[in-house]
Parts: C-alpha cells; sequence; structure tokens
C-alpha cells in the first residue's frame, strides 16, 4: 500500500508553505491541532487567530478580515463550519462574496469515534446551495495541497472538504489541478464512477473488481463539486451511458444530486448513488462505519452492476 | 464643541432624519424607530468623526463603520446620501426592485457600506474582525460599530465581546442604541439585556455611557474610548426611539412599520419646523 496521509495533514502542511505571503491570515476555535492549522502557527504565530470555542464569531470575524484586503482561512470541524456557523457563512461571508476559505475537517463518517454529532454528512448540500460558494474535496494529500493553494490565489469563498482519516496517496507529486476540473483518472466505456473525497479510492478498488468481470469503468475525480465540470459529466455521460456517484455524505444534496443536476439537463443516462442513505452516523471505527455505512467498492460494485442492467 | 459646529451637527442630522422618513415612506416598509434613534450617533460620525471620502469610498486607511444594527439602513443611508456618497434623491428607491439601496446593507452595492449586516450579532463580530486587521497592519484607522440593545439578545454578540478584549481591540468602538424598545416590546419584558455596562465591563471592556442625543456626549464617549489603551470601548447611548418625530417616539410598532402618506407629511413637516427653529 502506498504512503497514507489525512487530508487535513496535508492541508496544514500547505497553509505553511503558503505563509510566506503575508496577507494571508489563518483563524482557529480551539481546534488548531485537529485541523492541523498548528503547523502555520509554528510557522507564523502573529498570523495565527484563535478565536476560541466559538464557530459562529470565527466566521464573521475572517469577513471582517477579508474586508479588509485580507486572504482568510478559517478553520474548524465540517459539522460546526457548515452547521453551527451556516448563517455567519451565508450572511458575512457568501452574501458579499468576501476572500475567506473555510477549511472545514474532520468531514464525514470517518471522523470515526466520536459519533454522529460529529460527522457532517449535509455540508456538501449546504455550501453549495450558497451562491458564489466555490466547494471542494480533495481526495489526498497531494490534490489537498494543490488545491489549497489554487484557493489562496483565487478571489471570493472557498468551502474546502477535508478528512481526519489517513488516506493512500493517489497522485504524483506534480499533478495538475483546476479548480472547477474533474480529473479522469481511469479511462473506460461500460459505466462511470464519479467520486469526491476519500471516496474516490473507493471507486478506483471498485472499477479493478469490475475489470476483472469484463466491465470496463471510468473513474473520474470530481474534487470540486461547484462550481461544476459540465463537460466531463456529460462526455462520461455520452460515452458510457451510466453514472455513479460516490460520496462521503448524504445521498441528497451532495455529489450525486450535484452531478444529477448536470446529468439530466444536458444527458440524461441511467445514474445510481453510493453514499450515506439519508441517516445520521455513529461512533464506531473508521473502517467499521465505511463497512457499515456501504462505502465500500463491494456496494460500489453491486450497484454498478444493477445499473448495467437499467442501460439501455 | 462651540455652538456653530453643534448647530451644523443638529441640522444635518435633521436633515437626515427627513430623509429617513423619505426613505421609508417611499418603500412602504422599514425600519424608522431605530434609525432614528441612531440618527445623532452616525450623523456624528459621518460629519465630525469618521476620516472617509466618498470620492474613495474604498480606500484601504479609512475608519470603518459597522452597521450591526443592519436593520437601521434608513438611518445609514441617509447619512451616506448626505455626506455624499450618493445622491439624497436616491432614498425614494429605497427597497425597490432595481435600486441598489437594499433593506439591509449590502458592501458590494452601496458606496460607503463597509460590511454586509442583517443577521444580528454578526457585524459586531466582522467589526472585530477590522479591527484585527488594522492591528496586523499597524495602521492608523479606528472601527466604529452601532448595534441595537435587542441585539445584545444574540449570543454572538458576546462572542465578539470577549474576542475583542481578548485582543485589546482599543481601535474598536461599539455603541448601543439604547433606547429600550424591541420589536415586541420592552426589551426588558422580552429578554432582559440589563445590566449591559456591567455585562461589557466584566467583558473586559472600557464602558462610557451617554445621552445618545446630545452631540457633546458623542463627542466625549468617543474621546473617551480613543484615550483608552488595551480596551475596546463600548459606548451605551441612551436613546430615544423614534426621536424627533413626535408620534413615532418610544412607540415600538415603529420599529419596523412605514408611515402612510399623511402621517408621513407630518413627521416632515415636524422636522422641517425644528429645522426652522435651528436656523
Amino acid at each position: 500500500m502506498s504512503q497514507k496521509i489525512a487530508t487535513r495533514t496535508a492541508y496544514g502542511a500547505a497553509l505553511a508553505e503558503i505563509g510566506g505571503n503575508p496577507n494571508i491570515v489563518v483563524l482557529d476555535a480551539d481546534l488548531s491541532k485537529s485541523t492541523k492549522t498548528d503547523t502555520f502557527k509554528k510557522k507564523y504565530p502573529e498570523r495565527h487567530i484563535n478565536v476560541g470555542i466559538a464557530e459562529s464569531n470565527m466566521m464573521s470575524i475572517a469577513a471582517g478580515l477579508a474586508a479588509c484586503g485580507k486572504t482568510v482561512f478559517a478553520s474548524t470541524f465540517a459539522i460546526f463550519a457548515s452547521g453551527r456557523a451556516y448563517d455567519q457563512v451565508r450572511n458575512s461571508i457568501g452574501y458579499p462574496h468576501l476572500n475567506v476559505k473555510i477549511g472545514a475537517t474532520h468531514a464525514g463518517i470517518t471522523v470515526g469515534e466520536d459519533g454522529a454529532s460529529h460527522q457532517a454528512l449535509e455540508d456538501i448540500a449546504l455550501m453549495r446551495a450558497i451562491p458564489g460558494m466555490t466547494v471542494i474535496s480533495p481526495a489526498d494529500a497531494v490534490s489537498t495541497g494543490a488545491l489549497v493553494k489554487l484557493a489562496a490565489e483565487m478571489v471570493g469563498p472557498v468551502y474546502l472538504r477535508l478528512g481526519r482519516l489517513d488516506v493512500p496517496v493517489l497522485y504524483e507529486e506534480n499533478t495538475k489541478f483546476e479548480i472547477g476540473k474533474g480529473l479522469t483518472i481511469k479511462d473506460g466505456k461500460n459505466i462511470t464512477l464519479i467520486a469526491t473525497g476519500f471516496m474516490v479510492q473507493q471507486a478506483l478498488e471498485a472499477a479493478e473488481r469490475l475489470k476483472a468481470e469484463g466491465i470496463s469503468a471510468r473513474v473520474i475525480d470530481l474534487h470540486t463539486i461547484k462550481p461544476i465540470d459540465t463537460e466531463i459529466i456529460v462526455k462520461a455521460a455520452r460515452e458510457t451511458g451510466a453514472i455513479i456517484t460516490c460520496e462521503e455524505h448524504n445521498i441528497m444534496g451532495g455529489l450525486g444530486s450535484a452531478v444529477s443536476e448536470v446529468v439530466v439537463r444536458n444527458a440524461p443516462v441511467p445514474m445510481d448513488f453510493v453514499g450515506v442513505e439519508d441517516q445520521f452516523g455513529k461512533s464506531g471505527k473508521p473502517q467499521d462505519l465505511i463497512v457499515k455505512y456501504g462505502l465500500t467498492p463491494e456496494k460500489i460494485v453491486e450497484k454498478a452492476k444493477a445499473l448495467l442492467k437499467r442501460k439501455k | 464643541m462651540d455652538g456653530k459646529t453643534k448647530l451644523e451637527l443638529q441640522m444635518t442630522a435633521t436633515k437626515i432624519r427627513k430623509g429617513i422618513i423619505t426613505a421609508v415612506a417611499s418603500a412602504g416598509s422599514g425600519h424608522p424607530g431605530g434609525s432614528l434613534s441612531g440618527a445623532d450617533i452616525m450623523t456624528y460620525l459621518y460629519f465630525k468623526e469618521l476620516r472617509v471620502d466618498p470620492k474613495n469610498p474604498k480606500d484601504p486607511n479609512r475608519d470603518r463603520f459597522v452597521l450591526s444594527k443592519g436593520h437601521c439602513t434608513p438611518g445609514l443611508y441617509s447619512t451616506l446620501a448626505y455626506r455624499g456618497f450618493f445622491p439624497v434623491e436616491d432614498l425614494t428607491e429605497f427597497r425597490q426592485v432595481d435600486s441598489y439601496l437594499e433593506g439591509h446593507p449590502n458592501m458590494d452595492k452601496v458606496p460607503g457600506v463597509d460590511m454586509s449586516t442583517g443577521s444580528l450579532g454578526q457585524g459586531i463580530s466582522a467589526a472585530v474582525g477590522m479591527a484585527l486587521a488594522g492591528k496586523l497592519d499597524s495602521k492608523e484607522y479606528r472601527v466604529f460599530s452601532l448595534l441595537g440593545d435587542g441585539e445584545l439578545e444574540e449570543g454572538q454578540v458576546w462572542e465578539a465581546a470577549m474576542a475583542a478584549a481578548h485582543y485589546k481591540l482599543d481601535n474598536l468602538t461599539a455603541f448601543v442604541d439604547y433606547n429600550g424598545l424591541q420589536i415586541d416590546g420592552n426589551i426588558t419584558d422580552v429578554m432582559n439585556p440589563e445590566p449591559i455596562a456591567d455585562k461589557f465591563r466584566a467583558f473586559g471592556w472600557n464602558v462610557i455611557d451617554i445621552n445618545a442625543h446630545d452631540f457633546d456626549e458623542i463627542e466625549k464617549g468617543i474621546e473617551g474610548a480613543k484615550a483608552v489603551k488595551g480596551k475596546p470601548t463600548a459606548i451605551i447611548a441612551h436613546s430615544v426611539k423614534g426621536k424627533g418625530v413626535s408620534f413615532m417616539e418610544n412607540d415600538p410598532s415603529w420599529h419596523g412599520s412605514a408611515p402612510k402618506k399623511e402621517q408621513a407629511e407630518q413627521a416632515i413637516a415636524e422636522l422641517d419646523a425644528y429645522l426652522a427653529a435651528l436656523s
């Protein structure tokens, strides 16, 4: 197995790397050791501001700093960033389109033992519903590093969905990424698996298993959920005729919904969704939760084979 | 303050109050009560205190003002219009579909608006962020915010208060428009935020009590805030909701409702009479 690094760790490392830019300010709400913004803090303590356990306040403070020209990274767990502070993200940051990057770590069920109260499974839905919000959900450490840097260079609000769990490194260093452009990481012609975040590795594994059964599956890493890459989705729909989305999120409102919106408008084909089936998570070891909630290559294979029967 | 300066401020504030009535009456909706109670504070800030330039509203070195009680746009817009940020005539387009004068402040659309607000409690946090940015950049600018007394019921205000004291933001001054009324009635009946001054003191702020309708006192409050180092200042501004329009004073029903045509005419007539008496 390749090296494993959590995307939150790559986030902290990327912040430290770009921190030489004196315009960058990092905010945290008493979780800097978990969100890994402490990596930035060690190098640039004067530009790391801890607001204490007050996530809502943090988002509006971030807006004030951004209104004075700062590029702000505001970090906390995804559940608090998107849930507790939703109104602040919407009204203080989203509405005036301020230059705040929300570093939302510990997204999804792979948070593990902390359980349902700490497992954001609706954050993609909430964030992508805010006009002008860019939503990024990287699959590994390399793409996280690249996308964090690109987010810092663009002007406007960005939601960065990051994980707690150590996950395999999928990309070579120096791979080119572009915000808003998905990557076809495995070509195929019978079906397409569109995945985001940690589910990209599960989709790759599923594609290998499908190949053993004679099914050629394309795998797309849709690291940017908004703005969505319409071109890559429509091409996949037309060329493979069936799409399965794979996400560590409620199947309502997230990647599956975003891809469906593109497919039904441009190239309707049969689709199915792998994700958490409209329920809360629970405590458990991440690997056990992945199995319990069906975020496995086996589940993707099962749904893919069923979907192929619906394909014309 | 010399008599001439004070008289000019009083006349300007009265014109601004007329603008408030005009805007709200034209829209047929909006928030006159709290706009009128905060009018003298906003007048003093924009005509005496703030280093702002209507020709260069985004000057990075300017002083900032955040209307945390964002519903009081009639007061803010009227003040900005008379200060020259946009034409006074535009006030009649307030809240109309083709107008840039949104019901709540929008920093991207309205020249002179420093922060988009409307969801109570968020503006003061944004002002904390602006004050932090000023400290980080060693800039001289000061940040002012105006909060409602009812707004103090929002928990976020106290998160912001804690952060402002923690980071020793002596470049931040928050006015509390202490008119004692909110939509559903008296603040002490709805959800008592008292004792307000003691709360800010306990959170580590310098606190100054003033009469919100006395320009000497507003000046005293601001100069007092500037003199204190290492602490933010809360200016508890004792005010009259609906100040300047007889039938609106101390009546919570004017928090968020517009005068009908005859009522607006009466209000304008009262303000004109006051203006005539001043001059």
